[in-house]
């Protein structure tokens, strides 16, 4: 009887986790507050980016301030490969990343490990 | 805490269990047994552990996984069940959870400071900025920040000091140390109209120069630019290990469940043995290592190539750069100095030099200026001309010395009726079958000598082709000059193909239809090159050439040096290689470990516990990147090497 509980648990979390993990889960896209020329977006950092996907205005001056809350070494560096960012995040400092809005399109950013991934969409 | 204070802490409170562990054989045991491990545990998990347990939540609410999720699964399951344990007097496995946080954390340590490491190369080509210039404002030479610096400045260098911004030289002259940007070991002399390159150092004299570019325009800035990009692109093979590290956690901990399922309801394993079975599995799956293994590499190939002159703007170039089979290049100034020089002077040197000298000095064709250039590198006093007059299609004639002389092509000889020496005839055949220019010296009855004139090849391109084709690579010389003097080219330099007359235009179609027998690299220099070095899977541009041939080219040559070629080819095969053995040992890790975890191989005897599990997953991203810093101790040598 034990036996078939475990084994219930087993695959009950087995299943858990295909669908925790590769479900379809909404991401939400943060949009940049324009003032006076200038857009801002405040990211955290704590088991991932969040938001994870942030929508700028093209041809406006933007930062995004990263702010690492998570004391895990894997997210110490967040990398924009496009423009050659790779900026260290001392845990509990906003560090301001100037992101260059001149051109529309995406562009992914990652961890320094490549684990967890973040992007900025630039619209017109 | 840092990582280090939490390494420290799990350490010393993880000795007492080792000590246990280690000594248990010879009858010694922890006073207070279990109940002592259970404190001390505690305390690993609350204090150093706790940072794992806090990102793996944080980003299990985000529906993602990451390393911190394993540590923090394998480290609770094996302490929550020695609770259990604990509890009904059965033997328990707190050390497994304390060693595996003491392992994680060691490698993590390592890691940090490594990775640190790899990354500092363009940090030191930024700390090469000088802070301070010498800059003239109201009547006086003050000392003014870096920043402060604007376009027009005048600006003083003193022997020692380096150079701020990018400019040109006004006044004085000196030699300045290149090295740091160019890669170039000898210094460079500079005089009145030469540019000099913000952050070298100069040497010998005090001059003054006019700032050009400043800030992120200059040189350097530039550099550090390309490099920095270079460093954190993606190359081509990662994609693969993008999609696995995505899937990966998720996977590992289904296998987990798998592995504790099997052992316990299918072999019926005593329940603690599965436990530890399902904890190796957890614990020995390292994600880093597969994220580390490109990332590092690339970050110290391109950084340790950036030192050697050799700028390699991405990931993708340098997996191209990796399989080319064919290097084309362009001949003017390319292969060659790009300016006609003088190569030979038949007949008494310095009276033909001096004649022609004298005549050609008014001229601005640039044969003229190969002879002017000779004569004053033979430091000849050039006399006046008198009566110069232009013979058209033949060349020019008028008075030195009293004396008429004539200076132009062969057919002086039918028009002006002048005898010529036989062996002289036969000397200006060869020079021509050497595909040189020659101008005949003559006076009003016979020819005094000849000076022959080419685009000659630089001293070091010979090297750089013998170099190429002992890696094994087909060299091919494209050229819009013609066959003969293309030829002639070739056979100096030892190209084994030459393609001749092609227009401007054509040179990419070119390159195109070379890319039907296998990858091509491309070098040139010009703005006719920029199609040719975008079309080739891996363009290489001369840093001396224009704008926009840097622009096109995958790699920049900052030393202008064609050997530099085949080293640019030797450190991206380097490179990649490097690339390809760390996600070799990177998945052999995980393949090979977690079988061997989940005591698949049980039967034969081989089993991993948690511990070793642990210490072989801090390891594997250690040696991962200790093997991308082992890139900048690989040697990168020119098998020949050429005389300059």
């Amino acid at each position: 009887m034990l036996k078939i509980i475990i084994l219930i648990v087993g695959v009950g979390l087995i299943g858990f986790i295909l669908w925790w993990f590769f479900g379809k889960h909404e991401t939400t896209a943060v949009q940049a507050n324009v003032e006076a020329d200038q857009q801002t977006v405040a990211v955290e950092v704590k088991g991932g980016y969040s938001p994870e996907v942030v929508v700028l205005k093209q041809g406006v001056p933007a930062t995004l301030n990263f702010t690492r809350k998570d004391a895990s070494g894997c997210l110490d560096r967040v990398v924009f490969p496009d423009w050659g960012i790779n900026q260290a995040l001392p845990q509990n400092e906003a560090q301001a990343i100037q992101i260059d809005t001149s051109e529309a399109g995406e562009y992914q950013w990652a961890c320094g490990m490549d684990m967890f991934h973040g992007k900025v969409i630039v619209k017109p | 805490m840092t990582t280090t204070k939490r390494f420290w802490f799990a350490l010393i409170l993880s000795l007492p269990m080792l000590a246990n562990m280690v000594l248990m054989p010879f009858g010694w045991t922890l006073p207070g047994g279990a109940w002592l491990q259970f404190v001390l545990t505690t305390l690993v998990m609350l204090i150093s552990a706790r940072p794992f347990w806090q990102s793996a939540w944080a980003s299990f609410t985000k529906h993602h996984a990451n390393m911190d999720t394993l540590v923090a699964i394998g480290t609770m399951t094996a302490y929550l069940y020695s609770i259990y344990a604990l509890l009904t007097q059965q033997a328990v496995f707190f050390e497994s959870a304390a060693f595996v946080v003491v392992f994680v954390l060691l490698g993590q340590v390592f890691e940090e400071r490594m990775r640190h490491n790899a990354s500092t190369a363009i940090e030191k080509l930024v700390d090469l900025q000088a802070k301070e210039a010498e800059v003239w404002r109201d009547e006086q030479f003050v000392a003014l920040p870096l920043a402060d610096v604007v376009i027009g400045d005048l600006i003083r260098v003193k022997p020692g000091q380096k150079i701020a911004v990018d400019g040109v030289i006004t006044e004085g002259t000196s030699t300045v140390d290149e090295s740091m940007v160019t890669g170039e070991s000898m210094p460079v002399t500079k005089k009145i109209g030469d540019a000099v390159i913000g952050s070298t150092i100069n040497k010998a004299g005090t001059f003054t120069f006019k700032a050009e570019k400043v800030g992120a325009d200059t040189v350097l800035a530039q550099i550090v630019d390309l490099v920095k990009k270079a460093q954190n692109s993606h190359a081509p093979i990662q994609k693969l290990t993008d999609q696995v590290s995505n899937i990966f956690v998720p996977v590992v901990l289904i296998i987990a469940i798998l592995t504790f399922l099997v052992w316990y309801l299918l072999i019926g394993a005593p329940l603690a043995q599965a436990l530890i079975f399902a904890v190796a599995v957890v614990v020995i799956a390292c994600p880093c290592a597969l994220g580390l293994a490109t990332p590092t590499a690339l970050m110290v190939g391109t950084g340790r190539s950036a030192k050697m002159g050799i700028l390699i703007k991405n990931g993708e170039v340098l997996e191209a750069a990796n399989d080319v089979q064919t290097v084309v290049f362009d001949k003017t100034g390319t292969i060659t100095v790009g300016q006609p020089v003088v190569t030979d002077i038949i007949g008494d040197q310095k009276t033909v030099l001096t004649l022609a000298a004298a005549l050609e000095q008014s001229s601005e064709h640039p044969l003229a200026q190969a002879v002017l250039a000779k004569a004053k590198r033979e430091k000849i006093a050039v006399p006046a001309a008198h009566g110069f007059q232009a013979i058209v299609g033949q060349g020019v004639s008028g008075q030195v010395k009293g004396q008429q002389i004539f200076v132009g092509s062969e057919r002086l000889l039918v028009q002006q009726k002048l005898t010529m020496a036989t062996n002289l005839q036969a000397q200006l055949q060869q020079l021509q079958d050497e595909a040189k220019t020659v101008v005949i010296v003559a006076n009003q009855q016979e020819v005094l000598g000849l000076i022959a004139i080419q685009d000659a090849p630089k001293p070091t391109s010979q090297a750089a082709l013998a170099e190429l084709k002992a890696q094994g690579l087909k060299t091919v010389m494209l050229t819009g000059d013609n066959q003969r003097v293309a030829a002639a080219i070739a056979k100096e330099v030892g190209i084994d193909q030459v393609i001749a007359n092609v227009l401007p235009q054509d040179k990419a179609d070119q390159v195109q239809q070379l890319q039907e027998t296998g990858r091509v690299a491309f070098v040139g220099d010009g703005i006719n090159d920029a199609p040719a070095l975008t079309v080739a899977d891996v363009g290489i541009a001369m840093g001396s050439g224009t704008d926009i041939a840097i622009e096109s080219g995958g790699i920049v040559l900052m030393r202008n040096d064609l050997r530099d070629v085949g080293k640019a080819l030797t450190l991206s095969k380097k490179t990649f290689n490097r690339i390809k053995l760390n996600l070799f040992w990177a998945f052999i890790y995980n393949v090979l470990g977690i079988p061997v975890a989940a005591g698949l191989f049980y039967a034969i005897g081989l089993t991993l516990s948690p511990e070793l599990a642990g210490l072989a997953m801090a390891f594997s991203s250690l040696s991962v990147v200790t093997s991308s810093m082992l890139l900048n101790k690989t040697k990168i040598t020119a098998k020949s090497t050429g005389s300059l």
